[in-house]
């Protein structure tokens, strides 16, 4: 975090100042280490067996918050006969279909109530296997990012615990194996060490007291990302650390508007506010859409308020009750639609004509080679940007001309460079890590040609519409009937964004803005663009561009920027208050029933239905908000409960098991499934895995090698390498390895290394460090290769780029990449140049004897 | 009698003003020089300071742009941001040169098929081509049903890229593309 979110770690310094212990757990020490209480080094690709090793412990010596955990979680819930667990089945859950590689989940549900599947795991309206499994593809797991999947609301329960089929017991069950002794095999972390931060873990959660997990790509970034996120979640809530000040799991995103884009999705399977983009199998029509993707329960219940209402503000008065208000003008999924099957798209010629808002996959996205192939067989490629980045220039200059597999005038792609507009020269908003929006504004026009994406967009959306204006085709009528005016400003003809804004806002039939999504309604009497930023513009006041100081405010600071949803800043903060809505304990008060006003205050805007009291309890068939009791916090929830146990929503298990990365020099020591079953593979012969564990050839590639940034470096370096102050702050690509491995290897400090994988060999700066510690795993050393992923060719300081070496197996919620952990070959000197680089990887390859099956079983 | 010149040479030797000033280490006003003492912060003159928020990573640090005639002089921290608190860190400080460096690039850059070279190209005729072959792409590529079930897309068309970029920016980038029935809509949110 000092690395990488320098300004946001000075709170992390303001808490140990006053007290707070600092725990930093990473393959490298860094800046973070530096001036944490306890640094504990372990094997990258090893994190939920050390969090599961924590649950284990917190189980074992009942050092749970018992209330919270009784009252807000599932813990009590009993779970249908039907399950079977990791446990019974040696590392794979019930209901996995080996030979499409999918789970069906229908065993993984509460018992009683209504057990029919909800939104993450809906409608398998099709028996077809190989349909079933599309419809998983497609991230129906994702959506929902702004709560849970539903499951049945109303369960059976056992306040006792004690039921052998509750999930309290199912938890105990399942992580029962994961003790210090396991973590200290699997992780390379010691079991003194672990016991002290089990310690000061459990010492540091209670009533009066709160602890906080901080995380990044170091947990995302792996073929069982999401369950990682699930294993501190559990962890979080076993310890009664969520919805409660100074607690929670907070994510350090890396982009400005990372959050920003994934609420307003530019992704392939949402719409705006987690809806979930329409699939070709389940959601035909508005029906059943609706039907697939509510919840009983909370305020996903709403669905169709929402749904309608995002019609209205993209079609407006063409979208009527009589055509399902334009839902068929929506496109449909037919599974994966990522970034990564779209390079496949462009391989085999489907994928045409590609945009680059900003991003520069020929260095900074994985198989950075399989990028640049992909484009080089595209018709046109239009790349907005400020500056000359990689894939703007491949055609040019690229490895693949390098190598000489390629030649420019045999590639065909046409290519258009339009420069962007900087963040000064515009005026919009970012939503930061916090899901809080901040208006920054215009301060100059933007020079020559450079332009704001909202310019590019609008004006050749406006293009679009002008070209097609005379057309009669069907296929025309969601282009045309688009709303698409906005005010135009300036002498750029620049489109208003606070125009932009106000339609994200919403508003009602009388275009008066709207000031809560609870105002929604599915009768197209209202528009909204986002319905989680609705309030954002409300009483037509951009509510994210207000800058009361910080000095000014109390330490919510609720008065600077507007956060998602409704203001509030603690996410669940009706968990800071006991079942009876009094504070945990004065120290940790964040908001409380107020006997006499009938209503939640505190510091904090409650994120609880405001006067709904503590000992509320709904009738059983009661629907919606409606249905949400007093001690319901988790609003989002089909339950209102947090989820130890998850019955829906992930693709991959109701509960975090840990497996091996895709590449890993060790067998699974806990199981005999080696790897996430249903891991995402993509087979293309530049996509070659190697061999793992125990298998032949496994040992051609002995060292784990993982990624990560540099403080002075930004993402893939577009916005980093080309500025001279950056580039002559870190100004070589280098790799990081312990003296040990510098000694086994012959590797020289400050001279070159060539670091090996089945895709390529790349090329780094040798810094021996005892910054990497080598580890003992299963019995013997290992040594771990760290690697920042900034460099590229362009720019004032160049170095081969990380992800010429990175592989797609993607993990299969969310298609994220495993560049955190990977095996790969070391060796002393430069490597190769012109066509022996090739042959260099083609001879690993051989004598790892991979070939198109390597590392694709179950 | 001492002369007014000569008693403003001796007043004006560090060492006197040192004792005189209260400054016996010389370590402020007393050993400030004339050329210190006239020096001014560069933000100064700056016409108008506009609130903006840091383009890099998403903690959101509140920076303050200076502009001076119509042009970005200086970019700081903002002090009232309960985010930052007026810091920046390495690269947030670069701002500046991020948004005015000589790397950027400002002219449309144009490679025709089986080029060798950029060409020229008027942003106008870049936007009317584009647009064409949008409308192309979007035609080869349409799918209006898959095995059998309806799908009403294109195939044709992609995009990558919106973490950088403002909610406003991705808002109309979604509702275009997805007008168009294209589906392959990335951003950085694995990165």
């Amino acid at each position: 975090m000092a690395e990488c979110h320098p300004v946001g770690f000075q709170w992390v310094m303001e808490a140990k100042a006053r007290g707070a212990t600092v725990i930093h757990i990473d393959p490298r020490f860094t800046r973070t280490s530096a001036v944490a209480d306890r640094y504990v080094p372990i094997r990258a690709g090893a994190d939920i067996a050390f969090l599961g090793g924590v649950i284990n412990h917190v189980l074992n010596s009942e050092t749970y918050f018992k209330e919270y955990v009784l009252a807000y979680t599932n813990a009590s819930t009993i779970l249908t006969e039907d399950y079977a667990d990791t446990e019974d089945l040696d590392g794979v859950f019930s209901g996995l279909n080996r030979e499409d590689r999918f789970y069906d989940f229908d065993t993984w549900r509460y018992q009683g109530g209504d057990v029919r599947p909800a939104s993450g795991d809906r409608s398998d309206p099709d028996e077809r296997p190989h349909v079933r499994g599309r419809v998983r593809q497609a991230s129906r797991g994702e959506a929902h990012g702004s709560g849970g999947a539903a499951a049945s609301a109303w369960p059976e329960t056992d306040d006792t615990l004690q039921h052998p089929r509750c999930v309290f017991q199912v938890l105990k069950r399942h992580f029962a194996r994961y003790t210090p002794e396991v973590v200290e095999q699997i992780c390379g972390v010691s079991q003194e060490q672990f016991a002290e931060v089990c310690r000061l873990l459990t010492e540091n959660s209670g009533r009066d007291r709160t602890t906080a997990f901080v995380y990044s790509l170091g947990w995302t970034q792996h073929t069982t990302g999401v369950q990682c996120i699930r294993t501190a979640a559990i962890l979080q809530l076993l310890l009664g650390n969520i919805g409660r000040p100074g607690g929670g799991i907070m994510a350090l995103r890396g982009h400005a508007s990372i959050q920003g884009s994934t609420d307003i999705p530019t992704l392939f399977d949402l719409l705006p506010g987690y809806l979930p983009m329409p699939h070709a199998w389940g959601n035909e029509d508005l029906d059943t859409y609706v039907r697939a993707e509510t919840v009983q329960k909370g305020f996903w219940a709403n669905t169709r308020s929402y749904m309608v209402s995002l019609l209205k503000a993209w079609w407006g008065d063409a979208a009527t009750a009589e055509n399902d208000f334009c839902y068929d003008y929506l496109p449909r999924l037919t599974g994966s639609h990522s970034t990564y099957e779209t390079v496949l798209a462009q391989l085999d010629g489907t994928c045409k004509g590609y945009f680059l808002y900003g991003q520069n996959p020929a260095v900074g996205s994985a198989n950075a080679r399989m990028q640049r192939l992909g484009m080089a067989n595209l018709d046109w490629l239009v790349v907005r940007d400020m500056v000359m980045i990689e894939s703007a220039t491949w055609w040019k200059d690229g490895p693949e001309i390098q190598t000489g597999e390629q030649r420019t005038e045999e590639i065909g792609t046409e290519v258009f460079f339009l420069p962007a507009a900087a963040h000064t020269e515009k005026s919009g908003s970012f939503t930061n890590t916090q899901r809080m929006l901040q208006w920054h504004h215009e301060a100059v026009e933007p020079a020559g040609d450079a332009r704001s994406d909202l310019w590019f967009t609008y004006h050749l959306g406006r293009r679009i519409r002008e070209k097609l204006a005379s057309s009669v085709d069907d296929v025309d009528r969601p282009v045309l009937d688009l709303t698409w005016e906005y005010p135009l400003r300036g002498s750029l003809d620049e489109p208003d964004a606070e125009a932009v804004l106000a339609e994200i806002n919403g508003w009602d039939a009388e275009q008066h803005p709207l000031s809560a999504y609870t105002q929604l309604t599915d009768d197209g009497s209202t528009a909204c663009g986002c319905w989680i930023y609705c309030g954002v513009h409300a009483d037509g006041v951009n509510q994210a561009a207000r800058r009361k100081p910080g000095q000014q405010q109390s330490w919510v600071a609720p008065e600077w920027g507007w956060a998602w949803p409704a203001n509030r800043r603690v996410l669940y903060n009706r968990a800071s208050a006991d079942p009876d809505g009094k504070p945990w304990s004065e120290r940790k008060a964040l908001i409380w029933w107020d006997e006499e006003k009938g209503r939640w205050v505190g510091h904090d805007v409650p994120d609880f239905i405001a006067d709904r009291p503590p000992f509320f309890r709904p009738s059983e068939g009661a629907t919606g908000p409606a249905a949400i009791s007093g001690v319901d916090p988790f609003i989002m929830q089909a339950d209102g409960k947090g989820w130890l146990f998850a019955p829906a929503g992930l693709v991959d298990g109701p509960l975090p098991t840990h497996y091996e990365p895709q590449e890993s020099p060790f067998p699974n020591l806990l199981y005999g499934q080696q790897h996430n079953p249903v891991r995402q593979l993509l087979r293309h012969p530049e996509n070659r895995y190697q061999p793992s564990g125990d298998q032949p050839g496994a040992d051609v590639f002995p060292y784990v090698t993982t990624t990560y940034r540099l403080t002075e470096h930004h993402t893939g370096g577009g916005m980093s390498r080309f500025l001279p102050y950056l580039a002559e702050l870190q100004p070589a690509f280098f790799c990081e390895v312990s003296p040990q491995l510098a000694t086994e290897r012959g590797l020289e400090h400050l001279g070159w290394a060539t670091v090996v994988t089945a895709r390529s060999a790349i090329e780094a700066r040798v810094l021996v460090t005892e910054r990497i510690r080598p580890l003992e795993v299963q019995g013997r050393t290992l040594h771990q290769v760290g690697l920042p992923w900034h460099w590229g060719p362009n720019g004032y300081t160049t170095g081969d780029a990380f992800n010429e070496l990175a592989h797609l197996a993607l993990e299969p919620n969310v298609h994220i990449q495993e560049v955190k952990a990977m095996a790969c070959d070391i060796r002393p000197g430069r490597r190769p140049r012109g066509p022996a680089l090739r042959e260099l990887v083609r001879r690993y390859q051989e004598r790892a004897g991979i070939t198109d099956e390597t590392g694709t079983e179950v | 009698m001492i002369s007014m010149d000569t008693r403003r040479w001796i007043e004006s030797w560090p060492v006197f003003r040192q004792v005189a000033e209260h400054d016996p280490f010389g370590l402020g006003a007393a050993v400030k020089s004339r050329r210190t003492d006239q020096l001014e912060p560069r933000v100064r003159r700056a016409d108008e300071v506009v609130k903006s928020v840091c383009p890099y990573c998403a903690v959101g640090c509140g920076q303050q742009v200076y502009v001076e005639a119509g042009r970005v002089t200086q970019i700081e921290g903002d002090p009232d941001s309960p985010v930052s608190r007026g810091r920046l860190c390495p690269k947030g400080s670069a701002s500046l040169q991020l948004t005015t460096g000589d790397a950027r690039e400002y002219r449309v850059r144009y490679r025709r098929p089986f080029g060798t070279e950029w060409e020229d190209l008027d942003l106008d005729t870049a936007m009317d081509m584009i647009a064409d072959r949008v409308i192309s792409a979007r035609s080869t590529g349409w799918q209006s049903h898959f095995d059998g079930v309806r799908t009403r897309r294109t195939l044709a068309l992609a995009s990558l890229g919106g973490a950088t970029l403002d909610n406003e920016e991705n808002y109309l980038m979604k509702k275009l593309f997805t007008a168009l029935g294209a589906i392959q809509i990335e951003n950085q949110a694995r990165l």
